[in-house]
């Protein structure tokens, strides 16, 4: 491609935004979380089943709307959370989203990789009673 | 068959003004087409802005050394040059601000807060930007005043008998933008300060897309208030324009409360010093007007109606190219009827990624609400990319436009 290499578009990317992993709903979830992303208009909305110990990731599934960063990105981070301690989950940042996005993120676009992520720890969060919002939003970011 | 080319405007000849355009991405030259965000600044602007600061910089304050003398002058004469380019009667009428946002929000403090209460209503558009619709919006809160916004329909036109049942006694306030930033619908501004005076109300223009980019002239049009940037002129950033119309501007209180804005201070009171000044509080923008001057006589130079031939000529270029893409949405009217910019989405794929893969390409344009989120809420879309054009581009630019369109289409397909 073009100039600034830019490879934010890697086949990879298009991929999961074409065919996402992971779309849809579970109906007996453990819990489900949504947010968006006002600047782009994305949103995701995640439901999360734990298992019995309640501290690791069972099964995961999304489903979204929005630019192909935003959901690439969050098709990508459901295959991850398989299997995932909660623990795991609450230690990833920025930096994760990016290594597992495999390509460099214009700063203006960091809010639309980090979405996906920032729903799930908010969903947890707020499922073991350490947070209360309502929506997550990457406003600040 | 090749459309008409400009042969109003040496493009080339323009080209060779502005540096900026030949910069280089890895080797692909930047097309710059984000015009109506900001638009790039000509050498013979730039080097007044480093001549004042060379020759002649100093605070204005009228007057006891030579170098203030000559400042104070030319930020006068300034003021001159922009309401001669408006068809404003004078400096009086001209006030010198940071934007059009802060000229609007001038008006919604100075007069706003003193006139509005409830019962009265606003009367705007859906294709408001936020910087008005926002100002009026809080005003309106904060007094008890009731906004109202005429619809826009299919074709992006402004639902006019709808205004004429909108516009009423109550109303005190019509606040139209002249060109949408969003749409490129080119509104009747004249004939709507024609039904807002049959109703005793103001009109205020936001002229911050059509004085870049057609003749205009405030009298004609009869606006009360009138705001544009000149950023979006060939100008810098950091100077806009209010213009009000004098008696009003004469009995409006200021806004804004400091030096250079006052005639005599006592430790009790205070009196205005005269029109404008009395709304230019502190020290003003002086470097900024006397470069928006010369912009004025840079757009003079080549003639407002050149410029509006040659953007028409490219808007409606590009709309009947873009439009052979499948499924591509373009916001507002059709392609011979509009302002110089074109807004679309490219089937379903995000404003965000296609702008940013034109950018993989060095083509620069905008993607987002254009600060008119409520207008894309009613289409239903998030967010459009935005293509818009001056005077220095090129139908070869709009191609590769084109191109790069392509290639995202390929690469989402
Ligand atoms: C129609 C319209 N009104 C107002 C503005 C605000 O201009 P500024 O940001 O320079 O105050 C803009 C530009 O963004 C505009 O396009």
């Amino acid at each position: 491609m073009g100039i600034g290499g830019s490879d934010m578009y890697r086949q990879q990317i298009l991929d999961h935004y074409k065919n996402p992993r992971n779309y849809g709903e579970i109906e007996d979830a453990t819990f489900t979380h949504v947010g968006e992303n006002p600047m782009c208009g994305d949103t995701i909305e995640m439901d999360v089943v734990l298992d019995d110990d309640e501290q690791t990731i069972q099964q995961v599934a999304f489903r979204g709307d929005g630019c192909a960063i935003s959901q690439a990105s969050a098709s990508m981070l459901s295959e991850q959370l398989h299997g995932m301690p909660i623990e795991e989950l609450q230690e990833m940042d920025r930096d994760d989203i990016i290594d597992m996005l495999g390509v460099d993120i214009s700063a203006m676009r960091v809010k639309c990789a980090v979405l996906a992520e920032k729903v799930a720890q908010d969903g947890a969060e707020i499922y073991f009673g350490e947070k209360n919002v309502d929506k997550t939003t990457t406003e600040e970011e | 068959m090749e459309p008409k080319q400009s042969e109003l405007l040496d493009v080339e000849a323009i080209r060779k003004d502005f540096p900026i355009l030949q910069r280089e991405f890895d080797g692909t030259q930047l097309v710059y087409l984000d015009n109506a965000a900001t638009s790039q600044t000509p050498d013979q602007v730039i080097d007044t802005i480093a001549d004042y600061y060379r020759e002649t910089n100093a605070n204005v304050h009228r007057g006891l050394h030579q170098l203030s003398q000559e400042a104070s002058i030319a930020y006068e004469n300034a003021h001159d040059r922009v309401a001669e380019f408006i068809g404003a009667e004078g400096r009086e009428e001209v006030v010198f601000t940071k934007n059009a946002t802060e000229s609007m929000n001038t008006v919604a403090y100075a007069w706003g807060l003193a006139e509005l209460g409830p019962g009265d209503e606003i009367v705007m558009t859906e294709m408001e930007h936020h910087a008005a619709l926002v100002t009026w919006q809080q005003i309106a809160k904060k007094t008890g005043a009731e906004v109202k916004y005429i619809p826009v329909d299919e074709e992006g036109y402004l639902d006019m008998d709808a205004a004429r049942e909108l516009i009423t006694d109550d109303t005190e306030m019509v606040s139209v933008v002249h060109v949408s930033n969003t749409l490129g619908t080119i509104n009747p501004v004249s004939e709507l300060a024609d039904i807002a005076h049959d109703h005793d109300s103001l009109i205020f223009v936001d002229g911050a897309q059509s004085v870049p980019h057609m003749p205009v002239d405030v009298q004609d049009i009869d606006a009360d208030f009138f705001a544009f940037s000149g950023h979006k002129m060939l100008g810098p950033t950091g100077i806009g324009v209010l213009y009000g119309k004098e008696h009003l501007l004469e009995e409006m209180q200021p806004y804004l409360y400091g030096g250079m804005m006052i005639s005599k201070v006592t430790f009790e009171d205070s009196t205005w010093h005269e029109l404008p000044w009395k709304f230019e509080a502190g020290t003003p923008v002086i470097s900024q007007g006397i470069a928006l001057a010369e912009a004025c006589d840079y757009l003079d130079d080549i003639g407002m109606e050149n410029v509006e031939h040659h953007g028409e000529r490219l808007a409606e270029y590009a709309y009947d190219q873009l439009s052979e893409f499948e499924g591509i949405q373009i916001l507002g009217p059709p392609g011979d009827d509009r302002a110089a910019l074109v807004s679309f989405n490219l089937g379903s794929v995000h404003a965000h990624d296609t702008s940013e893969i034109l950018n993989d390409f060095a083509v620069a344009v905008r993607a987002g609400d254009h600060c008119t989120q409520p207008l894309h809420d009613k289409l239903g879309i998030a967010a459009s990319a935005r293509a818009s054009f001056y005077i220095y581009n090129t139908k070869a630019e709009v191609d590769k436009l084109v191109e790069a369109l392509e290639e995202t289409e390929a690469l989402f397909a």
